[in-house]
């Protein structure tokens, strides 16, 4: 995305555009940078392409049938747009897509192309899962120059590999998609959210535990660095209000117990999705760390003890979102390092381009899958010449 | 047996087959290796009984390391490699070759690690999809995906077919409920993917890895997810006078914004049968049965309970019952789970289809697979995973009777090709296997199918794990990897850039 003043952005409407563009990039020995509304383009590492291919004239709904819970429309389609069709029909993406304007200073909440493509999921990952778990069938151009269809619109089929799913969270780097079906789902009637007061981080994550390993069924289980720890109950009223009576009992041990009703704990939740609670200073690294739920606390003892931090506890501890502060690097080492003592990964998801280009951003893979990564991105773009380099330097 | 064309014969396996049954030896010791024809017979089929193929050797290994060790050697050597869980398989997945090594995996039987904070258990591939939920029932939990084998079925060939169930629209197919697994690739390298968190990193190789039919490597251990039992469980059984009624019906419950644990359709033919084994105390005068099963608390359960039944009546239901206690809910489901056998006793023979439509579809395929049943001749009942549209009609038949088989696997093709037709899938959750094998060109392009093969490639760049299941020809990394490049001038002038 350097030298911008030599490239040449394409803008194509149509699947057959998007080919005859990506032959033309292959003939040229051109590289592309796939993208939407450009949301996320600083998330991932920096690319030194010499095209644009601008997907978001690719949009439009060509099906919807929410009693099929089904919906099929253009990758370039704004999200926002489809939210909101969605919610008119009381239904919604269950894996509740976050919006990152606030964490990367931009505003749009981007295009349905690049919250697959990122395959980030919301609060209610914990009970819903994520993106890969609701895209049902995509259409996609890959680096060969080749349009190819994947999946289907229907929730059971295991007819051939699930190339949905390698799609899903590929930043651009397989293929650019032009058309994606989800599986949608009804919004619930009702939510409530437990609030519990002070609790350190420890007797929080394993108040979240207790309530996600109950039958009360949380759909979100979070603690805000402002000491708030958080618990989701979504569904039918009366459901809804005997659960919260179960949950009290159940977390009894842990003090005072506020509850708050629909309007205050939809906001409060918009909030956790999009991580509100850290800052938009883009000079402060930001990390997206995935752990075992239980040890999310035992992590964040491990960085608190070397790192000045401000953490959102998301997922019942599964998912931590660290800003950094008054460290000139992104503190790679001491992230990762820790890691490697729970289990699971770490994204540099802000840093400032510099930082990206000199540490790896998403977690580096041992030898032999790293390979297999490579052999994967091999057979989709051979020439590399989508996304090159944004996901693993070795990719490339 | 039909006409199935498998790969041509690797000769050099066959004539090595004394060493390589002694190299298999030396890597597995003790009885794990099994070469003698009357002992081999056990596997030279799977669920799919119709084909039948003695394997090259079979061996069955107990260590992460000895499956590095024989994959590494069969990929070294050239040979070919069919993995099988339990053997359930109803598409033919596991079906040997004749100059291939069957890598059995049920020694792999072991429960590793149950984690009730994490709400996870990693067991060995071999553990059966039941034995996960029996391990973790005592303190309140169970692995969601139930497939109707599941009593036999193993969790690492549930991988393999991405396995599903009646409760799959809730709660998912198998590819939703996993968290991390340890794979060995044909090269015998071993890679974890995945762990006990959330969200795999880097591109999500356990989502290819669930249902690719064991083509891409091997499983050795996998991590599940698990969930808390819910509190209450009731059903409903709801009897209609026709199909479309009951196909509405469950529309108008889904856009009410209710997802049932589980909607299962039955036709009369298909009601009939149950009933006339079972005895569940079906209504016989209708066409159409539904059953709904709705979980959760107690008063959520109830109150969707008198919603479920207020749709019924509005779309014409005749009988609308509630179970009442847990027996009664058992019973309603008696039926449908001894839908196959009890359509056994009807027919010697029957073929279960496993096509998925888009549910509205539902009127337009039935009434076309009542004329196609006439056509061929051959009676067809009924079972439909309504909620998420699977369907699984049976076609009766005798394969004592020269040229019924042929018939009926005509007869099917046509069904499958219908579900295509209307927007649906080839298979929802048996698998392609050998069975839909020559039928895929039906769903996929060339250039679909050359995408999905050139993956294979990075996995299997010989292509000798599985080969001839899946996909209609054997493709050639070598050959098929080459890009041809063309056309240098810019297209589209008009295109708008920036």
């Amino acid at each position: 995305m350097n030298n911008q003043e030599n490239n040449q952005i394409f803008k194509p409407t149509s699947e057959t555009q998007v080919c005859e563009m990506v032959k033309w990039v292959l003939a040229n020995n051109e590289s592309i940078d796939v993208f939407g509304t450009h949301t996320r383009r600083n998330v991932g590492k920096p690319m030194d392409t010499t095209c644009g291919l601008d997907m978001s004239g690719l949009k439009g709904v060509q099906l919807y049938e929410p009693e099929e819970l089904v919906l099929s429309a253009g990758a370039g389609s704004s999200l926002a747009e489809i939210e909101k069709l969605l919610k008119d029909n009381n239904q919604q993406f269950e894996f509740e897509p976050p919006n990152f304007s606030h964490l990367l200073g931009n505003t749009s909440s981007g295009t349905l192309g690049g919250m697959v493509a990122c395959g980030f999921a919301g609060p209610r990952r914990v009970k819903a899962g994520s993106v890969r778990d609701h895209v049902l069938g995509v259409r996609t151009v890959s680096g060969r120059g080749e349009l190819f269809k994947s999946g289907g619109r229907v929730v059971k089929n295991v007819t051939g590999y699930d190339l949905p799913k390698i799609l899903t969270s590929s930043w651009g780097t397989l293929g650019a998609m032009t058309q994606i079906t989800f599986k949608v789902l009804p919004k619930p009637e009702t939510e409530n959210t437990l609030i519990l007061l002070g609790l350190d981080s420890t007797s929080a994550n394993r108040a979240m535990t207790m309530a996600l390993g109950s039958v009360v069924d949380v759909s979100g289980a979070a603690l805000l660095p402002d000491g708030r720890t958080a618990l989701r109950l979504e569904g039918i009223k009366p459901s809804v209000k005997s659960r919260v009576e179960t949950l009290k009992k159940i977390l009894v041990e842990f003090g005072d117990i506020d509850v708050l009703q629909k309007t205050q704990s939809s906001k409060l939740w918009a909030d956790v999705r999009d991580v509100k609670a850290l800052s938009s200073n883009g000079e402060n690294a930001i990390w997206r760390i995935c752990v075992p739920p239980a040890a999310g606390a035992k992590y964040l003892e491990l960085i608190e003890q070397q790192l000045d931090v401000t953490a959102v506890m998301d997922w019942g501890g599964g998912l931590i979102w660290l800003e950094i502060h008054d460290q000139k690097t992104a503190c790679a080492a001491q992230i990762r390092s820790a890691v490697a003592k729970i289990g699971g990964h770490a994204t540099l998801f802000r840093a400032p381009e510099q930082s990206r280009a000199g540490s790896a951003v998403f977690q580096p893979q041992p030898n032999a899958l790293a390979a297999l990564t490579g052999r994967v991105k091999t057979v989709f773009d051979p020439k590399n010449i989508l996304n090159p380099g944004r996901m693993y330097e070795e990719v490339s | 047996m039909s006409h199935l064309k498998m790969p041509d014969v690797n000769q050099d396996s066959i004539r090595a087959r004394k060493n390589i049954v002694a190299d298999l030896q030396s890597i597995c010791p003790g009885e794990a290796v099994i070469s003698h024809e009357n002992e081999m017979r056990a596997f030279e089929s799977d669920g799919l009984t119709a084909y039948r193929q003695m394997p090259l050797v079979v061996v069955l290994p107990q260590t992460t390391q000895q499956v590095s060790q024989v994959l590494k050697y069969c990929y070294d050597n050239d040979i070919r490699v069919v993995p099988r869980g339990a053997g359930t398989s109803l598409s033919g997945g596991a079906l040997p070759l004749e100059d291939g090594v069957l890598l059995g995996m049920g020694k792999f039987n072991q429960i590793l690690d149950i984690d009730y904070d994490n709400r996870c258990v990693t067991v060995e591939p071999g553990v059966t999809n039941l034995g996960i939920t029996h391990a973790v029932e005592g303190q309140g939990f169970y692995y969601a995906p139930d497939p109707s084998s599941q009593i036999a079925c193993s969790i690492g060939g549930n991988i393999a077919e991405n396995s599903g169930g009646v409760h799959s629209l809730k709660y998912g197919l198998t590819t939703n409920n996993v968290l991390g697994f340890e794979v060995v690739l044909i090269t015998g390298e071993v890679i974890e993917i995945g762990g006990k968190h959330m969200d795999s990193e880097g591109y999500d190789l356990m989502g290819i890895l669930t249902g690719s039919e064991g083509l891409l490597g091997v499983v050795t251990k996998v991590t599940v997810r698990i969930l808390r039992k819910p509190e209450t469980a009731r059903a409903l059984l709801i009897g209609f006078p026709s199909s479309e009624d009951a196909g509405q019906c469950v529309a108008d419950v889904i856009s009410g914004g209710i997802i049932a644990a589980g909607m299962e359709m039955m036709d009369r033919p298909a009601i009939h049968a149950a009933e006339d084994f079972v005895h569940a105390g079906y209504p016989l005068d209708v066409e159409a049965l539904l059953i709904v099963e709705l979980d959760g608390p107690e008063v959520e359960v109830d109150h969707l309970i008198k919603e479920v039944s207020k749709t019924a009546k509005a779309n014409n239901a005749v009988s609308v019952q509630a179970s009442t206690s847990e027996e009664e809910r058992m019973n309603f489901w008696a039926g449908r789970k001894a839908a196959f056998p009890a359509v056994g006793r009807i027919s010697p023979d029957y073929y279960c289809m496993d096509g998925t439509i888009p549910r509205h579809q539902l009127p337009t395929v039935l009434s076309r697979m009542a004329k196609m049943s006439a056509k061929y001749g051959l009676r067809v009942a009924n079972v439909f995973h309504a909620g998420d549209g699977n369907m699984h009609p049976l076609i009766l038949y005798d394969a004592n009777v020269e040229g019924e088989l042929e018939k009926t696997e005509e007869f099917g093709a046509e069904i499958l090709k219908l579900c295509v037709e209307v927007g649906g899938v080839l298979t929802g959750e048996h698998g392609v296997g050998v069975e839909k094998r020559d039928l895929m060109p039906a769903m996929f392009s060339e250039i679909d199918l050359e995408h999905q093969q050139r993956l294979k490639c990075a996995f299997d760049a010989k292509g000798l794990l599985n080969p001839g299941k899946v996909f209609p020809q054997l493709y050639n990394c070598a050959e098929m990897g080459k890009m041809h490049i063309s056309g240098g001038k810019l297209p589209f002038p008009d295109i708008p850039r920036f």
